[in-house]
């Protein structure tokens, strides 16, 4: 078994995520005077595969060489944002074949009586049969057979690729959705059949309906793209499996991943999420924000005691929701290139129009003339103008600061330069308000979270939005524009599994409870096993959800073992419940909804040490000072210090104000703020009470 | 005061503005009752303590209690000068239903907090919240018939549930004997409060860090400048007049139409509603008080310019004539329950058919425009107890200016989702036959209206009695600009495997039901934007391939056969 030792050793790892501008690579070596690789390389939108293999190569190290390869893709997302899908049949119980694009009688924005919704399958392609499962799982009509042949024989007709079978309380008994999967698997020329029940087993036909939709029909561009992907690195030597990212965060071997194909999306997000809570591990902050700004839109997740949050209701877009475990990220519509303006009232406004990458901001030379965040960080010195990636035609900092002055100055009375100010202020605080609503205002005390800053745009504005949220600290990883790459060299193997049980807590049977955790574990065991790489060591996160009786919301109680009592899930879920409310309700009894277990695999640990050479390491500060120039803080422009990132000496303290530039991100230390880098190249910054430091701190502690 | 300048203000704003939202997501998040928590049929926001008027409100708040809380706060405040009501005291939470004194509907009950500082009062905010039930002759509160208030439920004046923070457990004790379901209540009355003390720590932050003097001149401000957007948004309209009528099926009781005649002149900067002409106060339950009326006016101009931030200043160009005499302005102890959910939706509906002859680009065809309620009330055998379902449905929206309306979109003055089959047939003794979409129900146009809803619920065992307060079973949707009416809401019963339609449409009271009979529902599609005769070929086309419309449907509605 020469192919599994190797694979157990794993001492040569290439984590490849595409994103989508750039195609990101880490290769880490573990072996004695091995070292780090990095790649970034255009993303190929047609074939991802081309940018991924130009990458490996980037490195110059041989590819046939690598031991395991793992990678993040966004085909499975792009495939389903922009409706490029396998032609798809659905077959449903006779009455439901609009479920899919009835919805759940919804309108885009609570304001404007407009909006439009493409369904995943169109109409003309779902037909429906005979057969009907009441709620309790009895059969009220039986399926159809010569039906259900008819409708795929039309579907095959119509050149359906893939098909889904999705009928009513499937999840309560699936007999009829087996049947039917089985008459298709004699009918249907190849392997893309999800069943309604296979991916997710709950209620709610339409979340059901569209996941195994979403499911099948990106099950065929998935596995087109794996095998184009194994073949080009075939051509290259490289023979073995590889493995995938899903949107759990967990990888899964290339082999298995398009059975549940729509576990991939979101893949990307995941693992940058998962890089982060790896970071903050070894760093020894467990409990973090995230914040990965891009261009167009910031991404935010929580992680408590170095677990990210995990939900089964993610919505991808409008009317789009994929039901299966995911790494809970939310996307707020603010980034970079958010345009600001002033409204009709005179008050300045930043966002939600974006100037998304083409034309970008005014900056990038791409013919942009509307002034953005971007644009507000040049004008204040905040970014180096010599220094911008991906600009087609230099602008000076003098002809943006002058749109500044036209666009938002003269209906304000403000110069160019303090309009920028008041854009990236207003940018941060609405940003703020926006990463609040999603993580902090759930019940957590800001005070106890460090911000992990990443992404292009990340770590300039960090400081200024850990003051806003009442976040001491802010934590800016070696390599911020690699975070996603990194998250899948350090990704474990995960399986997630979900019982709904909706029984009032005082009804459940403590035995049966246990053996349904019990039953989990050894189904994650064995997917594991099946994986062409082996874990290091297994290991079981248990959670219950919980809610009063009466409740639709749920609460997410981890639990320790598999053997909990009655009285413990009680006293669990009221201590978790006033935490995150301030209410405890003795009078009203618990449902216990679902039984949550993660089984994952861990990796060996990965030293995150060697991503910022030690060797280019300056033995003072003042070896890393690249230039002084003026940086504008609260009002006044300071004279302050760049620093080359990749220089900065072991434990070099830096206070504020202070720049520290690297190849893809730049670092702000505001006036005040204070940072140190640790052993594995981490910026650690406290942040200080900064502008407007007269006046009272902005905590937000003890809420509700 | 330190300088006011452009920067903070726009600071403030956000930051009041986020107080709101966090409110409105505290509120959700620990409330019990779906309606709350699922739904999202709240609204929270902050008010002025001289004379209530709004200063932010927030942006997922149910559009139909936009601008609405003001007045109730105005009422307390006046209420509290008068003696009427006790002086407040920190930590005070009141609660008050009254439709009469600033309200909408019973079951939308608001909470009102003063906030102090310096041992004065500073603000004050207010949340709402729908409860599922609020006593009276109906499980939900929703009666199609009812002819006076005292039939509708409970009505609270203001009064302090809340002393210095402490429920007081008597004003508690008469609520709870009052209203069905009452033991969960509790969960939704401690949210609600809980909700506006979030918002009380998130406004002294604001406070502590910018000044109370400075927020002051700013909320001051802020008010001048959201008039000045809402008026260099009224400056598109061209001066004139523009009248338009909307109708509901019946008031539930008496057959006929109530009409909503409406004239919006725009003169100057301000755009001036008169509801005058329309019909009387009605015996039934839709009549609309004042307070709903003129929050029906601001959120069908919300929908048309989304951009003015939900403020008080924002309504100022914005006159409403009281409409004395009409049954937009009813008085006690005229019945009230169906104002929030259906009138409200028909005085959007006649706001949209007036503007958009002036605003053609901003404003659609008229939307379904109905909550679509039907309720079920029985017994189910299997399991020995009561129960009462609601079916909530959406419709299609009006075709515009950018594209063909939405299908199954929610109502005009909601934000909530309709509940799953799935989860209806676990819960109740019922079978949906079908779950589909209404095809050819979309008004046909250049840009056609969307389609709505087509559902059948058959009683599977037991008895049990429905009701229905829906609209537009009389007239569909308008059309406009050339564009055809929506198809009409249809409800059909079959008991006993004999059809009957209810006399008045969309609305009836107590049908009795056995186990087969069934309820057959559709409703509307959206009203029709422009010539349908213009509509694009491949359009048509795809319609026809995709059975949104038969193919000889598709010849005599826009002239083509697909």
């Amino acid at each position: 078994m020469a192919e599994n030792d190797r694979a157990v050793r794993n001492d040569i790892v290439a984590g490849v995520d595409v994103g989508g501008t750039f195609t990101d690579l880490i290769l880490l070596d573990a072996s004695e005077g091995g070292g780090v690789r990095l790649a970034k390389t255009p993303t190929t939108v047609d074939n991802q595969a081309f940018g991924v293999v130009a990458a490996l190569e980037a490195t110059g190290h041989p590819v046939a060489d690598i031991d395991l390869i793992v990678h993040g893709t966004t085909t499975t997302t792009n495939a389903v944002l922009e409706r490029r899908l396998a032609r798809t049949g659905m077959v449903t119980t006779r009455g439901f074949r609009d479920v899919i694009e009835l919805g759940r009688r919804t309108r885009p924005q609570a304001y404007g009586m407009t909006g439009s919704f493409t369904p995943v399958i169109p109409r003309n392609l779902r037909l429906e049969v005979g057969e009907r499962v009441l709620a309790s799982g009895e059969v009220h009509t039986p399926l159809d057979e010569g039906e259900l042949r008819a409708a795929l024989r039309t579907l095959l007709d119509q050149g359906c690729e893939s098909l889904v079978i999705h009928f009513l309380h499937a999840y309560a008994n699936p007999a009829h959705e087996l049947r039917a999967v089985e008459i298709a698997r004699e009918m249907w020329p190849n392997a893309y059949i999800t069943a309604g029940h296979q991916l997710l087993s709950e209620a709610r036909e339409f979340e059901r309906g569209v996941t195994a939709a979403v499911n099948a029909s990106v099950q065929p561009i998935l596995e087109r793209y794996v095998e184009r992907l194994r073949a080009e690195l075939q051509g290259r030597g490289y023979a073995r499996d590889f493995l995938i990212m899903n949107g759990n965060g967990g990888m899964i071997s290339a082999r298995h991943v398009t059975r549940e194909s729509a576990k991939t999306v979101m893949s990307g997000p995941a693992s940058g999420v998962i890089a982060a809570a790896y970071t903050g591990r070894r760093a020894g902050f467990p409990d973090l924000v995230t914040y990965d700004m891009g261009g167009t839109s910031t991404d935010v997740a929580l992680i408590r005691h170095a677990e990210p949050a995990v939900s089964n209701e993610t919505e991808i877009e409008y009317a789009m929701p994929i039901h299966v475990p995911m790494v809970a990220v939310h996307t707020v519509g603010a980034g970079g290139g958010s345009i600001a303006r002033v409204d009709a009232s005179g008050l300045i406004q930043v966002g939600p129009e974006s100037a998304g990458a083409r034309p970008g901001p005014i900056c990038y030379g791409r013919g942009g003339t509307e002034p953005t965040i971007t644009d507000a960080n040049l004008v204040l010195g905040r970014l180096s103008p010599r220094k911008l990636l991906a600009v087609d035609n230099p602008v000076t900092v003098e002809a943006v600061t002058k749109i500044f002055s036209e666009k938002i100055g003269a209906r304000t009375g403000l110069d160019g330069v303090a309009a920028a100010g008041a854009v990236l202020r207003l940018g941060n605080i609405k940003m703020a308000g926006a990463i609040r609503m999603v993580s902090v205002s759930r019940g957590h005390d800001p005070r106890d979270f460090s911000l992990f800053a990443f992404g292009g745009a990340g770590p300039l504005h960090a400081t200024s939005l850990a003051r806003e949220l009442g976040l001491p600290r802010v934590l800016v990883p070696a390599r911020p524009g690699i975070t996603n790459a990194l998250g899948c060299v350090v990704a474990d193997l995960r399986h997630d599994f979900v019982n709904t049980l909706n029984h009032p807590l005082a009804t459940v049977d403590e035995a049966y409870l246990a053996e349904v955790l019990h039953r989990h574990r050894s189904a994650g065991l064995a997917l594991i096993e099946q994986e062409a790489v082996r874990p290091q060591t297994v290991r079981y996160l248990h959670s219950a959800d919980m809610q009063f009786v009466g409740q639709t919301h749920i609460l997410n109680v981890p639990l320790v073992s598999p053997e909990v009592s009655r009285a413990e899930l009680q006293r669990l879920f009221e201590e978790a419940y006033f935490a995150r409310f301030k209410v405890s309700l003795p009078e009203i009894r618990a449902n216990l909804v679902n039984l949550n277990t993660s089984v994952i695999g861990t990796r060996p640990p990965v030293d995150l040490s060697r991503l910022l050479d030690p060797a280019a390491r300056a033995p003072t500060l003042a070896g890393a000072l690249d230039e002084r120039r003026p940086v504008w803080f609260a009002g006044v422009w300071h004279d302050t210090p760049i620093y080359r990132r990749e220089k900065l000496p072991l434990g070099a303290l830096i206070e504020g104000p202070a720049i520290l530039e690297q190849m893809d991100a730049t670092t702000v230390l505001e006036p005040g703020d204070r940072a140190r880098s640790d052993t594995d190249g981490n910026i650690v910054i406290e942040v200080g009470p900064g502008e407007g430091a007269t006046r009272n701190n902005f905590s937000i502690g003890g809420i509700a | 005061m330190s300088a006011l300048d452009a920067i903070t203000l726009s600071v403030i704003q956000a930051a009041l503005q986020q107080t709101c939202d966090e409110m409105d997501l505290a509120f959700s998040r620990a409330a019990f009752s779906p309606v709350i928590a699922e739904a999202n049929d709240r609204s929270d926001g902050i008010y002025s303590a001289v004379d209530g008027s709004l200063i932010a409100q927030g942006s997922q708040g149910l559009p139909v209690f936009v601008g609405v809380m003001q007045y109730s706060t105005k009422t307390i405040i006046e209420m509290i000068a008068r003696g009427e009501v006790a002086a407040p005291e920190e930590g005070d939470v009141y609660i008050v239903n009254d439709p009469y004194l600033g309200g909408t509907h019973l079951m939308d009950v608001r909470f009102a907090m003063p906030v102090y500082r310096g041992g004065k009062i500073f603000c004050w905010l207010s949340n709402t919240g729908h409860w599922p039930d609020i006593g009276g002759s109906v499980p939900g509160g929703f009666s199609a018939s009812a002819t006076a208030v005292e039939q509708e439920g409970l009505r609270l004046p203001p009064v302090k549930l809340f002393k210095k923070r402490q429920l007081d457990p008597e004003i508690y004790a008469i609520i709870r004997s009052n209203i069905r379901i009452a033991d969960q209540r509790i969960g939704d009355i401690r949210a609600q409060a809980a909700a506006l003390y979030v918002g009380q720590e998130r406004l002294f932050a604001i406070l502590d860090r910018y000044g109370d003097d400075t927020v002051v001149a700013a909320i001051a401000e802020l008010r001048r400048r959201a008039a000045e957007q809402m008026r260099a948004n009224i400056a598109l309209v061209p001066d004139g007049t523009y009248s338009a009528r909307a109708y509901v099926d019946s008031d539930g009781v008496v057959d006929q139409p109530l009409t909503i005649a409406l004239t919006v002149e725009k003169a100057g900067d301000t755009l001036t509603f008169d509801f005058s002409q329309s019909s009387p106060p009605c015996i039934g339950p839709m009549n609309s008080v004042l307070a709903t009326t003129l929050s029906s006016v601001y959120l069908a101009m919300r929908h048309i310019f989304p951009d003015v931030p939900i403020s008080a200043g924002a309504f100022e160009p914005l006159v409403v004539k009281r409409p004395e005499g009409t049954f937009l302005d009813a008085r006690y102890p005229r019945p009230v329950s169906g104002c929030a959910a259906e009138v409200s939706q028909r005085i959007a509906e006649a706001v949209f058919a007036a503007m958009v002859q002036a605003l053609p680009e901003n404003v659609t065809a008229a939307p379904a425009g109905s909550s679509g309620n039907f309720a079920l009330g029985g017994h189910d055998p299997a399991r020995g107890r009561d129960f009462v379902m609601y079916q909530i449905s959406g419709g299609g929206y009006g075709g515009g200016a950018s594209g063909d309306g939405l299908t199954n979109g929610c109502s005009t003055i909601g934000i909530s989702k309709s509940p799953p089959v799935e989860i209806m047939e676990q819960a109740y003794p019922v079978l949906y036959r079908h779950y589909a979409l209404r095809e050819g129900s979309g008004g046909a146009g250049k840009h056609r209206g969307g389609f709505g809803l087509a559902y059948e619920v058959e009683l599977l065992r037991g008895e049990a009695r429905a009701s229905f307060v829906m609209d537009h079973g009389r007239f569909g949707p308008q059309g406009v600009l050339g564009g055809a009416d929506g198809a009409v809401n249809e409800v059909t019963v079959f008991r006993s495997g004999v059809a009957h339609v209810p006399p008045h449409l969309s609305k009836e009271q107590d049908i009795p039901l056995k186990a087969g009979d069934r309820v057959r529902v559709g409703t509307p599609g959206g009203g029709g934007y422009g010539d349908p005769s213009e509509r694009d070929p491949d359009l048509v086309r795809r319609d026809v391939a995709m059975g949104y419309y038969t193919p000889e449907q598709a010849e005599v509605l826009f002239g083509r056969s697909g």
